[in-house]
């Protein structure tokens, strides 16, 4: 057993755990969007980013795929954790603007602006559907093509894999592409409506959350 | 195509079907074929027993390979940090007005494609114009015309 | 020739060096001409057939030697060809001028002015290598041995030593002192991390590996833009490589070695693959190395274009026939690396170091240096600078030393600026801090970092802006893309910097990209995203001023940035000789014979034919 200290608040968990299952089974809320429990963590999107303490020195690190180590000291949500957390936040809707996940997300964490070049990628490259499809299906008919922003979810030359089950497990676990929101023209602002929830009759523009359906149809992936 | 399946079968026997050497493999491919054709990357990933996915995955994140057909001769403008201080970019520009092509590009007679290479090391001779394999050093917009021949 | 024999004892070994050694004839005349990849970019190919052909015309092929080696290091005066035993050097050397040479110099021992290398400070012209300045304030002890060697020929290297450190290592020290002794020495990577190498090998000899295999790795991947020192000692002395990989391999108990090529250097693929079929079929690689029971051989892989490829995880992968796609390193590769097993990897350089520490001893070695820094490195001095080529110093000189004493200071009368140090990682020096001693500690503090040791100069006409939108611009290519602070950020990063260097720049966007950098090296995945906003943070610090030129008052300073300058004629300068209306590629250019040429603006595209052709210096930017 492996003793650490997650907020000032010790705990021991079993060697080989990660510091955020960790932090999951003391009831700690860490944002994810690239990890799921049945599947390899990846990190790649950082937003489970936590400060990890060495004395009077201290890193930020992706805790889904840090090792818990004895005597380590976490902070899940000290002000640079949060304030690093904000920018990814950023980032990612710069990046994927429509998701209504990302939106939540972004609402909680107080980030209401979004101050760079909004280029919607429809997909936040979390790798999620490629490792659902190698390690869940045991398939593997789609994986990560090209580098960089280039880089995207594709099938090799662009046709339908011999692999591929037609599980659609890669659509249903994608945690981004399942809800849109396509109120008016947000490109810079979000309206912060998913954090207020305000009820339907009085919502000044659609966010097509799931409280509402709309006559104007809000799309639905 | 009738061929290109011995040709290729023989690379992957020259590093005995080993998956490692996949980078290796697809630049021999590369270097027989002038670029990866979408039977040859088919061909390679059968022989080895890899998923095609993962060829296509290595053929797309290098810079080395092309899986477009390029052109008779490459022209590659070094954009390393040396050359960049002694005005490559106004090298690179003359070269793309030049041959009428942006960088990644083939000429529409298939006569040449043009590429950036990010650091060839020779530094300080810089900028570097390769254009065959042949260098060309000390570069500048005026000398481009000479060594393209146009 | 080269002749194959299997060397099987240290004995064996002195008794085929004696052997070289006494067939050579010092006063035996030899040309050596070098023929690296850069002197074959400016003729030397060309030169080098010259030559032969030249000796076998005169008749004198078999009374005078000519050697090919690699590069010698100083750049700027390739083609160089050097007469040994007196060692009379000459620059620039055209086929043309060969028969010249060969006639007046080799056959007549007479010196042909015109070609010497001339002091640029003092005028005067300088007849032998060793007294060129440039040589002479360096410490070339991994360098000096490229200008002796064929690197096709291993007896050359043989001759000078070569392996000798290999078989004191194998008979004389076991493993564990080995590694004492690379401890005591201080050495510490040559690549950019600076990682105490003697550790390193500690650690991945006592990880733990179910079925004892380990691997060592040389990285010759050099994704440094301007960095091309492993080019050098690779295509040059290969074998000082090798030597150093299996005296390592030997400490840590590995019997696979790799040396991961970035496919960019195909000469120095060529000579290494020539290198290890030498070492093989004398029994230096291979099965029971000289005799001594110790089993090792070294395969050679091609990188496919990408810098990520030089971080360690990344080129592990890469050499698995993955993409470089890099992982989080909480397990060290020296515990699980290559396929899963403890993996060294060292730097060229770091690798080179090796034999010498092994024959000269920690203690020597590490007097050379600083307290936290020992040893020589190898720096490429390029840029805007007289003297561009590869120089070794100690480690502690001074910037200023090597920038003005050992490169000759800045061409065309310019103002020194700036030297970009430690690559796209790193970040630069400006002038207020022209006395820092080079060594990793104080470039870290300055807010740079060694990195593999690319020393780019700046002069008063480049532009800190363009710089960083260059670095950022390359890194955003070479991006593996995984995670969101590196390929979102460096991405936006880019168009804020853009901006501001087309003239739309924007108040608070210096505050933007500093939080956006700090974001990024906090939280990026691997080493190029954290180290990647270093450029822009460093010219942040240092040159703020060109920053908020760009973005308050439109200008560009250093007259680079092509949406906030103009190309004007100078109407007194200007002759009306119409060479720059005729280079326009826009036809922008009009104005009669012999009357002052006009630009027209709107069709200018700011190329700068014009100001390069005009041989009047009547075109202005502004």
């Amino acid at each position: 057993m492996v003793e650490l200290t997650i907020n000032g608040i010790k705990t021991r968990v079993f060697e080989g755990t990660t510091v955020l299952e960790a932090a999951q089974e003391m009831g700690t809320i860490i944002p994810t969007l690239c990890h799921h429990e049945g599947l390899t963590p990846y990190g790649a999107c950082r937003i489970c980013i936590v400060e990890v303490v060495k004395g009077d020195r201290s890193s930020l690190e992706a805790s889904c795929t840090l090792p818990v180590e004895e005597g380590q000291v976490i902070l899940t949500d000290s002000e640079r954790v949060k304030k690093r957390r904000k920018v990814i936040m950023e980032l990612l809707l710069s990046s994927c603007p429509n998701s209504k996940t990302l939106q939540d997300m972004a609402a909680n964490m107080g980030v209401n602006e979004v101050r760079f070049t909004i280029k919607d990628r429809e997909c936040i490259l979390c790798g999620l559907c490629v490792r659902y499809c190698k390690e869940q299906m045991q398939s593997g008919g789609i994986g990560f093509v090209g580098r960089g922003t280039s880089r995207r979810v594709a099938t090799a030359f662009g046709v339908t894999p011999e692999e591929c089950r037609g599980c659609g497990g890669c659509e249903w676990i994608c945690p981004v592409c399942e809800r849109a929101c396509t109120a008016g023209n947000l490109v810079n602002g979000l309206c912060g409506g998913c954090q207020n929830l305000v009820p339907v009759e009085t919502c000044p523009i659609c966010i097509g959350c799931s409280e509402s359906v709309t006559p104007s149809g809000h799309r639905v992936y | 195509m009738i061929g290109t399946n011995e040709k290729v079968a023989a690379i992957v026997e020259k590093y005995d079907g080993n998956c490692d050497s996949l980078i290796s493999i697809l630049q021999d491919v590369q270097s027989e074929y002038h670029y990866l054709s979408e039977d040859a990357v088919r061909e390679v990933a059968g022989l080895l027993g890899l998923p095609l996915i993962q060829v296509y995955g290595v053929a797309t994140f290098f810079k080395a390979f092309s899986l477009e057909p390029r052109g008779k001769h490459i022209v590659s403008v070094c954009m390393g940090t040396a050359c960049h201080v002694r005005n490559a970019q106004s090298v690179l520009d003359e070269v793309e007005r030049k041959l009428g092509i942006g960088v990644g590009e083939t000429t529409q007679d298939m006569e040449y494609t043009l590429e950036t290479v990010n650091c060839l090391g020779a530094c300080a001779l810089g900028p570097i114009v390769v254009v065959d394999d042949k260098y060309n050093s000390q570069m500048s917009s005026r000398k481009v015309k000479k060594i393209l021949g146009k | 020739m080269v002749v194959s024999i299997k060397i099987a004892s240290a004995a064996e070994l002195e008794q085929l060096r004696s052997r070289i050694v006494a067939g050579h004839d010092p006063d035996r005349l030899c040309v050596v001409t070098s023929v690296g990849t850069c002197g074959l970019a400016c003729g030397a190919g060309e030169v080098a057939d010259a030559l032969s052909k030249a000796l076998a015309d005169f008749g004198i092929n078999d009374s005078v030697d000519i050697r090919t080696t690699g590069c010698h290091g100083f750049c700027e005066i390739e083609p160089v060809v050097v007469i040994y035993p007196e060692r009379i050097l000459y620059q620039h050397v055209t086929p043309e001028d060969v028969p010249e040479i060969v006639s007046e110099s080799v056959v007549n021992k007479r010196v042909i002015e015109r070609l010497l290398y001339r002091d640029p400070s003092t005028g005067e012209s300088i007849t032998h290598e060793q007294d060129i300045p440039f040589y002479q304030k360096q410490k070339r002890l991994s360098l000096d041995n490229n200008r002796l060697i064929d690197p096709t020929n291993i007896d050359d290297y043989i001759a000078l030593g070569g392996y000798s450190a290999l078989a004191k290592a194998l008979f004389k020290s076991q493993p564990e002192q080995i590694i004492e002794e690379i401890k005591k020495s201080g050495l510490r990577g040559r690549g950019g991390g600076g990682f105490p190498t003697g550790r390193k090998w500690e650690s991945v000899r006592n990880a733990h590996s179910y079925d004892g295999v380990r691997y060592v790795i040389c990285n010759a991947d050099e994704g440094d833009p301007g960095a091309y020192m492993d080019r050098s000692l690779l295509e040059g002395n290969p074998h000082s490589v090798i030597e150093g990989m299996i005296i390592g391999a030997y400490a840590i108990g590995a019997h696979d070695g790799y040396v991961y090529v970035r496919h960019e250097y195909p000469l120095a693929v060529q000579n290494v693959t020539i290198a290890l079929e030498q070492a093989r079929e004398h029994g230096l690689l291979g099965e029971d190395i000289l005799g001594s029971g110790f089993d090792f051989d070294i395969k050679i892989s091609r990188g496919g274009g990408a810098f990520i490829c030089g971080e360690s995880t990344a080129l592990m992968a890469s050499l698995e026939g993955k993409i470089g796609e890099p992982r989080a390193k909480h397990i060290h590769t020296s515990e699980s690396g290559l396929y899963g097993r403890p993996s060294d990897l060292n730097n060229v350089e770091t690798w080179a170091n090796v034999p010498l520490i092994i024959n000269r001893g920690a203690d020597r070695y590490s007097q050379i240096g600083t307290e936290g820094s020992k040893g020589t490195k190898i720096f490429s001095l390029v840029g805007k600078i007289n003297n561009t080529g590869l120089v070794e110093v100690p480690m502690g000189m001074p910037l200023k030393e090597i920038v003005f004493d050992i490169g000759g200071g800045i061409p065309n009368g310019k103002k020194f600026k700036a030297v970009q140090t430690g690559g796209p990682s790193g970040g630069c020096i400006p002038e207020s801090l022209i006395d820092l001693p080079v060594d990793f500690d104080r470039l870290a503090e300055a807010g740079s970092i060694m990195g593999s040791g690319g020393m780019i100069v700046m002069d008063e006409d480049t532009c800190m802006v363009d710089v960083a939108r260059y670095f950022v611009n390359f890194l955003t290519e070479e991006s593996c893309g995984k995670c969101v602070p590196c390929r979102e950020g460096l991405d936006r990063m880019l168009d804020i910097l853009t901006a501001i260097t087309e003239g739309r720049g924007k108040d608070g966007d210096i505050e933007l990209m500093e939080e956006l950098g700090e974001t990024i090296k906090d939280t990026a995945l691997c080493a190029l995203g954290t180290s990647a906003p270093n450029p822009v943070l460093s010219t942040i610090r240092y040159f703020r001023d060109e920053y908020e030129a760009h973005i308050q008052k439109k200008r560009c300073p250093a007259g680079v940035c092509k949406s906030l300058i103009t190309f004007t004629i100078d109407e007194e300068k200007c002759t009306g000789c119409t060479v720059c209306a005729k280079e326009c590629p826009q036809g922008a250019i009009s104005g009669e014979k012999k009357e002052p040429h006009v630009i027209d603006q709107t069709k200018c595209i700011k190329c700068g034919l014009c100001r390069d052709n005009c041989k009047f210096d009547a075109v202005i930017v502004s």
